[in-house]
């Protein structure tokens, strides 16, 4: 088996990678079919934890496909895929957070100027003013744009919603394409393992975190901001992600301690980040990102299957550029 | 071929800037004659309305655009008239002639039609008093199903004197038709109506 595995080339590895990824979602969700078939009872708690379950599978379905297509089209299309995805989530954002007449203009710059530069970015490996570009030189653009405007009500908070949100959704997202440019010695072309590794390791984390949650309730941490929330779901969730991430060595550029230690923390961040934008949504008085509204346009919620990665993807990508000197 | 290229072209930046989600509330959206009426705040309401509404609906409904904006530029009219297929009229009321004639005619042609009873654009939150077009055209066409429709978010995607749009998710909320009763007042069935718009804020 692993004679075979190596004997294949990197662009087969990934394919083979996907080939199993999808295997498993399909059986997955071919058991959440099955298990749909039989019959319930009317308020079961079950029916409403299998509605759950279908919603994890759908966030997995969704982040597996889009990092599919990433890979088979090449880095710029996966670049451009996830600038598109940006923009969705920094729509979300901007939609539950209070704006004002005056914030049209640093809207406008924020969309269509800020998220194209920094993912141009990106795609063309300008890696030193990519990781500064929205922390130094857009915060202090913003502000000056919203002054402009002559609206001095609320100042302070629509700018930091705004840069939040920017840092967030664009500089958070615009790290995961990033990845893909990483240089290696010994992987080249590789990279998308590590993409994988990432998104793999924290979801891993997400869904192992909400099943224990789900499973065994404690009393939540914070219940103010997460019902679910508890520290023993949560070391569930980091044990479960370190460990996938440690198996997975063989597909990093990492040595054991390595890839576990690169898990931890990228779970750590994930997690974490997660329970930040909960805090944020209770403060809007949702539960979910655009769950007043029911959609067919398949935009909604799009904020809660990605902003774990948001936060784990510059904390990741930083601390490999650190830690190996790329 | 032009309209047809351009109505899509619309259609998918309305999709991407906003969602142009519809929620229906109190009705399912029907193949039958209707007046939608909506609070108004943004030139972009029209477009907003007419990408919510399926596209078996989108066909047989008709906006009402304001003459004097909506033929300003050529463009401007090409687009209400080829794209939207709008009915014109005037917000200056002219020496004996009905503004309300064109809607009239629209109906009377078995049309259903989306109309903004504020009559001008408002940028206060809550919708200003309804005018009488409303009442006037359902004491004419009693046969014709009344239903409230309440647009949210749009001032944020284009606040007058903007140009450029940016994105925000807005949404279409259509409601429980209204009737209106026998005998009931003017003032009092136009109350009614803003009320049942406002009312889907909350939903």
């Amino acid at each position: 088996m692993n004679t075979f595995i190596r004997a294949l080339t990197p662009g087969q590895q990934v394919g083979l990678l996907f080939v199993v990824l999808f295997g498993v979602l399909a059986l997955a969700s071919l058991m959440a079919f099955a298990y749909s078939l039989r019959e319930h009872a009317e308020g079961d708690p079950r029916t409403r934890e299998l509605a759950d379950v279908r919603g994890v599978l759908q966030t997995s379905w969704f982040i597996a496909i889009v990092f599919w297509l990433g890979w088979a089209a090449g880095e710029t299309v996966a670049t451009v895929l996830f600038a598109i995805v940006a923009f969705f989530a920094l729509r979300e954002f901007i939609t539950l957070s209070p704006a004002r007449r005056g914030d049209h203009r640093s809207l406008l710059l924020a969309f269509f100027v800020v998220l194209p530069v920094q993912f141009w970015l990106v795609a063309t490996e300008h890696f030193d003013l990519f990781s500064v570009f929205i922390p130094v030189y857009v915060f202090a653009a913003l502000p000056v744009v919203t002054a402009l405007a002559d609206d001095p009500q609320r100042f302070l908070e629509r700018n930091a919603k705004l840069q939040w949100g920017i840092m967030v959704c664009v500089y958070g997202m615009s790290h995961v394409p990033a990845l893909l440019l990483l240089e290696f010695p010994r992987y080249e072309g590789k990279q998308a393992f590590l993409v994988f590794f990432l998104a793999l390791v924290v979801q891993t984390c997400m869904v192992v975190q909400y099943l224990v949650g789900r499973r065994w309730p404690r009393k939540p941490v914070a219940p103010n901001v997460s019902q679910s929330f508890s520290w023993a779901s949560w070391f569930a969730g980091m044990a479960a992600g370190s460990l996938l991430g440690t198996l997975l060595t063989g597909i990093t550029p990492f040595k054991p301690g390595q890839a576990l230690a690169m898990a931890a923390l990228a779970c750590a961040t994930g997690s974490l980040g997660h329970l930040v934008m909960k805090a944020l949504k209770r403060d809007r008085g949702v539960t979910n990102w655009g769950g007043q509204m029911k959609s067919v346009t398949g935009a909604n919620g799009l904020l809660d299957r990605v902003d774990a990665l948001c936060f784990a993807a510059p904390v990741f990508f930083h601390s490999v550029r650190w830690y190996f000197g790329l | 071929m032009l309209a047809k290229l351009m109505s899509w072209f619309l259609l998918g930046l309305v999709r991407v800037l906003t969602g142009a989600q519809a929620r229906w509330y109190g009705c399912p959206p029907k193949a039958e004659q209707r007046i939608y009426f909506a609070n108004h705040q943004s030139h972009a309401d029209l477009v907003m309305i007419w990408a919510a509404l399926p596209a078996e609906l989108r066909s047989i409904t008709r906006p009402i655009a304001a003459r004097d904006y909506w033929t300003r530029t050529p463009f401007k009219e090409w687009i209400t008239t080829a794209v939207f297929n709008a009915v014109y009229v005037d917000r200056e009321k002219k020496e004996g002639e009905d503004p309300l004639q064109p809607l009239v005619d629209a109906l009377a042609a078995g049309d259903s039609i989306i109309l903004f009873p504020e009559g001008t654009r408002g940028n206060q939150e809550e919708p200003q008093a309804f005018k009488a077009g409303l009442y006037n055209l359902a004491l004419r066409f009693p046969g014709v199903v009344l239903v409230p429709a309440w647009i949210n978010n749009i001032q944020r995607l284009l606040p007058k004197g903007e140009v450029i749009p940016v994105p925000v998710l807005c949404s279409v909320t259509f409601g429980a038709p209204i009737r209106l009763e026998d005998g009931e007042d003017r003032r009092a069935f136009l109350d009614r109506a803003r009320q049942a718009v406002l009312s889907l804020r909350e939903v």
